[in-house]
Formats: C-alpha cells, structure tokens, sequence
C-alpha cells in the first residue's frame, strides 16, 4: 500500500491527529507522520509575513520518504509570487503537496471561533492537494472536493469526497 | 477526468511568476505554456493558439506594451491580461486604452485572478460567436447584403444590435427600396432567435381573404377552395420571427385577428375550432406614415401601439448620399461578373450624376439603373448617356413642372408606366414596387394613360 507522510510544520497537535484519521479514509492510503525536523524557516519571506509554497515544495520533495508521498501540512500563510495567498499547493501528477490552515480559521475574518468547521475544512483542502498529486485538475461536480476554491466559503460548500469521476481516477492510478 | 479548457501563455521575465503562475493555472485545468522573453512569447504565438495572454508589463528588451501590439496583431482574439507592479499603473491603463482585457497589479488575489480569466474567456466565446453570427447575416442576406457606410446606417446597424438582443415588436420605417427587409433579417440573424425561422410575408402583396389564410393557415373546407389543411405564417415562425412588410395595407378587419394573435399569442386556423399557442417576435414594415392613417381611422390604434414599441427609420438614398458610389461600384462588380461584361468602371461624370441624382426608388432603383448602364453601355467604363434617368427620355422633370418630392415620384411612375406601355406587373417590377402600392399611386395622383381618358 502506498504511504502519505505528513510533514506539520508550525501546525497545532490538535489538528494534525484527527486529519490523518480521515485522510486514510479518504485516500485510501497509509498515513504516517513524520518526525520533527523539518526546517521550512528558509521559505519564509519577511517582507510579505507569508511561507513561499512553491520553495516548500521543493523543499518536501527532498525527504527522504521513498516512493511515498510527502505533504506539507502549515498552521502559516502560503503564498506564491505574484499571488496574495494560496490554501495550498501541490504537484499536478506528482508526489508533492502542501496545505495551510491559516486561513481556513474563523479568527482571521473576525468570525467565532469554530473548531469543528477549521477541521472539515484542513480535511477538504489536503484531500483535495492530494488529488492533485494523483494528477486531477479542478472539477466542475457541484460538490466534489477537486472543485476549485479561491475563498473560504467556497471550501463549505464541497464534500470532503471525489465524484465518482475523480475517484474513479484516483483509484486508477493509486491501484 | 476534466479536458483542458483552454490554453495559456504566461509571459514574464521572473522565472518564479512563472512558475508559480504556471502550476497555479495547470491545477484549474488549463493548457499553459510560459515565454521569458517577448521574442519567445511570439515564437510560441506563431506555434499554437491561445485564448489568454498573461503579461508582465515590464521585460527588460521588449516591454508589455509593444508586445501586447505584436501578439493582438499576430492573432487579435487574445484576451490580454497585463501584470504590473503598483508604480506602473498608468502605464497598465495605456495598455487597456491599446485594447488589453485588462491588468493586475502583483499580488493578485487568487479569487480576482480566477474570475478575470472566467471573464476573459467570456469574452473571447460571445467575439467569436459574435463573428459567427456576422457570417450568418452574410449568408442569409447574400451579396445584397452591403448597405452602406455612412454614419446614417452606421446608426442604424448599431441599433439593430441594441434592438435584436431584446423581444421587443420592431417597426422599421423608410421608403421602398431602402432595405427594411434587409434590416429585418438583420435583427433577426443578431437575436436569440436566430436559430429559428424568420418568416416574411408581404401584407400588400395579398388580397384580404388570402392575407387572413396566409397568416393563419386553415382547416380542409375552411373556404371553397381549401382542399386541404395548411399551416400559416405564425405557425411557421414559432420560436422564431414574424415578418410584415407593407403593414399599412392591411384590412381593418385582419389587424383585429392579427392584433388579437400578437397579443394573446394564440389563434384559430379559418375553420378550426381549437386555438394554437405560438411564440414569435413581430417585426413590421411599412413605407407609410401610420400616425396619420391611424388619425385618418384607417389603422387601429391599438394595433399601431403594440408594433410601434420601438421604431427605427432607413434613410432614403439620397439623405446618404456619400453611401451611393460605394454601393454604385458594388453593383457594378456585381453585374459585371454576372453578365460576364467588361465595364469594369464608372466616370467621373456618370458618378457626379448617380450622386446628384433623388433615387425614389431608392437602393434597389440605383441598382437597376446599374444594370440597365451595363446593358446599354459600351466598355470600359458606364458613361452618363448610359444611365436611364440622364437619357433617353429628356422629360425627366415633372409634366407639371414640380420640384417637390411627391411631384417627382409622380412623374417618374408615369414615365416608367408610358415606357412598358402601362404594363402593371412589368411598371410594378421596375419600380420595385408591388402592384397594390403601384395602383394605390395611380389612384393617388390621378395617372392616366396617354390617349385616354381627358
Ligand atoms: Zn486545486
Ligand atoms: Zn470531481
């Protein structure tokens, strides 16, 4: 079977334990965590206050992690160049992905704080970067998680599942 | 699995914009490809076709805006989106000025950057669906299809725009031989309809009993006569438009049925006991002043209401005059191929004379009078002996000696009854009239054939 290893980085315990849970379900795929020492300090870009999720991937791609693959999981901003901000980012058909809780959190829009909503939301938008890895690009099913999100709410509206032509695809190449 | 939407070309000198760009619009599907430099962006414009063009506004060797200019020129269905950095704002609205869908300023917010490309794309689907329809119209109306270029049908040709796209009842006005067909059809080929039949039906053309069964078709036995069951106009033009010329010929009691069918949208075939619903839109002609008839008790004035929502008037020739040489070498070219002649030009002289000259008869008589140069004129080049109202015939002026308007058409009908010997239809045909409006004139002005009657 293959392995997802999850890299936190700067991401509270409290969400990281039950994503990997879920991400089984969802993925049909060993979860593993990684040890701590992953150091994404040189990502960071002090003048915009954000991690650069381009050199991040670059980054993860350099664990050692076998075959398997590798996500990044942020409780920090990402961005990418030119771009104010992304929920994540990964590899089209690669290995690589990462994905940022920053802004899935009810705090930073001045909303109540709503745990339970954060953590659908992290579970959506990883197995969604995860899609990406398997090579699928944004779906136009109504409620599929590969659908695309550019803000928060968007990300509400979606299941934390494939359409049956996303998932007919993942499990075709994960088989 | 998705199929890529559409292809992308991202150009910026900064391999991280890129790149990150890039990926960015690979994982909504589309086909991208980047260029670093302008010389490669117009390579790969040379090499493939792309719907959206990302570009950085400054690039050391060739900026955003030249290259904007080169890309439009090399394919101009590009939507140009330029990414600028907030010091060069003004220089991003020269580029919109230059014909750019329009700019970012660095960084974008995903949701902007996703909707402009939606929006983009938009664009760039109604343009080409827009030249579609441009082609449609050329088809429909063949190689009469030009009407000029003057401001005045300028105008109009914007107004057919506005007007098409909504289901409002149209009245085009002008007098015979200005193209109000033409302009119908027009309005139609723009309009959701489009798909749909346009069905004309001249209303001058038709007595009263055959008007009412041509419109709304009848049953076997409706009338003597009616071996069997027929559909009419507004059936056939259900889901599309209905087309009535002459509208001001029709009979007091068929504007009652043909009100009562554009209103409620349903009629009974003659003979049938059951209504039909239909759905079409009501475009109407006419040639004569309706306000006045309406006045005069001879339209209804309800019924002059519902076709009357908006109106729109083709100029006579002669109120265009600047219109006349281009449409006198489109007739000519055309004649030319179809007689296999060489007058391949018209003088200086002839010209001024075409361009002097009122055209009652309007477009379609400046064609005829095109023909008959080409008939009787020799090569290389239509004379103004050649053209009809020139010569042969020296009493082109009014008998009565009157200039104005009605004075004219009166003795130009009696010049062109007297020449096919007050042969109606060939008078009528001439005069690209029908013959109901032909008699309606000859009872106007009291014409008389030479020899009889005084
Ligand atoms: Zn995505
Ligand atoms: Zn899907």
């Amino acid at each position: 079977m293959a392995t997802l290893h999850l890299v936190p980085i700067h991401l509270s315990q409290a969400l990281l334990q039950p994503l990997c849970a879920r991400l089984e379900r969802s993925l049909r795929i060993e979860v593993l965590v990684r040890r701590p020492g992953f150091d994404p300090e040189d990502t960071f870009d002090a003048s915009r206050g954000q991690y650069n999720s381009r050199k991040l991937l670059a980054k993860l791609l350099d664990e050692p992690v076998g075959g398997g693959r590798v996500m990044g999981v942020a409780g920090v901003d990402l961005f990418v160049p030119v771009l104010t901000y992304v929920f994540g980012e990964a590899q089209l058909d690669g290995r690589a992905a990462v994905v940022s809780s920053y802004r899935l959190d009810n705090a930073i829009y001045g909303l109540p704080l709503d745990p339970k909503l954060l953590h659908e939301r992290l579970v959506k938008e990883a197995v969604h970067e995860m899609g990406h890895t398997y090579g699928l690009v944004h779906c136009h099913t109504h409620k599929c998680v590969m659908r695309s999100s550019t803000y928060v709410e968007e990300i509400d509206l979606k299941d934390e599942g494939f359409c049956p032509d996303c998932r007919q695809w993942v499990d075709g190449r994960s088989g | 699995m998705q199929t890529p939407v559409a292809n992308i070309l991202i150009v910026d000198d900064e391999f991280s914009v890129r790149d990150s760009l890039a990926s960015w619009f690979r994982q909504d599907g589309f086909h991208v490809e980047t260029a670093e430099s302008a010389q490669e962006a117009l390579r790969k414009m040379q090499e493939g076709t792309f719907a959206v063009a990302l570009l950085d506004i400054k690039m050391p060797g060739m900026d955003g805006l030249e290259l904007q200019e080169r890309i439009r020129a090399i394919d101009q269905t590009v939507a140009v989106i330029m990414i600028t950095a907030f010091a060069t704002v003004e220089t991003a609205v020269q580029a919109l000025k230059q014909g750019a869908f329009d700019y970012v300023t660095k960084p974008v917010d995903p949701d902007e950057l996703s909707h402009l490309v939606g929006r983009a794309l938009e664009k760039r689907r109604l343009e080409t669906e827009n030249a579609r329809m441009r082609d449609t119209i050329d088809e429909i109306s063949g190689s009469d299809a030009i009407i000029g270029d003057s401001p005045q049908m300028q105008k109009v040709m914007e107004l057919v725009r506005t007007v098409a796209q909504t289901d409002a009842t149209v009245m085009v006005l002008g007098e015979s031989g200005t193209g109000k067909e033409l302009i119908a059809r027009a309005i139609h080929a723009y309009s959701p309809r489009r798909y749909m039949p346009i069905v004309p039906i001249n209303c001058g053309a038709l007595p009263e009993s055959l008007l009412e069964s041509e419109l709304f078709g009848h049953e076997k036995g409706a009338f003597t006569g009616a071996q069997y069951r027929r559909k009419g106009k507004l059936e056939m033009a259900h889901g599309g438009t209905l087309f009535l010329d002459e509208i001001g010929t029709i009979s007091l009691k068929t504007q009652v049925d043909l009100l009562r069918a554009i209103e409620t949208k349903e009629f009974t075939r003659l003979g049938a006991s059951r209504a039909v619903k239909v759905d079409f839109r009501v475009i109407c002609a006419t040639n004569e002043d309706l306000g006045d008839m309406v006045a005069r008790g001879a339209f209804r004035q309800d019924l002059f209401y519902r076709l009357n929502v908006f109106s729109m008037v083709l100029p006579p020739l002669r109120e265009r005059r600047t219109d006349i040489p281009l449409l006198a070498r489109h007739f000519l070219k055309r004649f030319a191929m179809q007689m296999d002649k060489r007058v391949t030009d018209i003088s200086p002289e002839a010209m001024a004379q075409l361009i002097a000259h009122d055209w009652p008869g309007n477009v379609r008589e400046l064609a005829n009078a095109i023909e008959r140069a080409m008939v009787v004129g020799k090569p290389p080049a239509i004379r103004p002996d050649d053209l009809p109202f020139v010569s042969p015939r020296p009493q082109i002026a009014s008998p009565s000696g009157g200039q104005s308007l009605a004075d004219m058409e009166k003795a130009h009908i009696a010049q062109v009854l007297d020449r096919v010997n007050w042969n109606i239809s060939h008078a009528a045909e001439m005069l690209d009239i029908d013959r109901t409006t032909l008699y309606a004139r000859i009872r106007k002005f009291d014409l008389q054939r030479r020899g009889e009657g005084n």
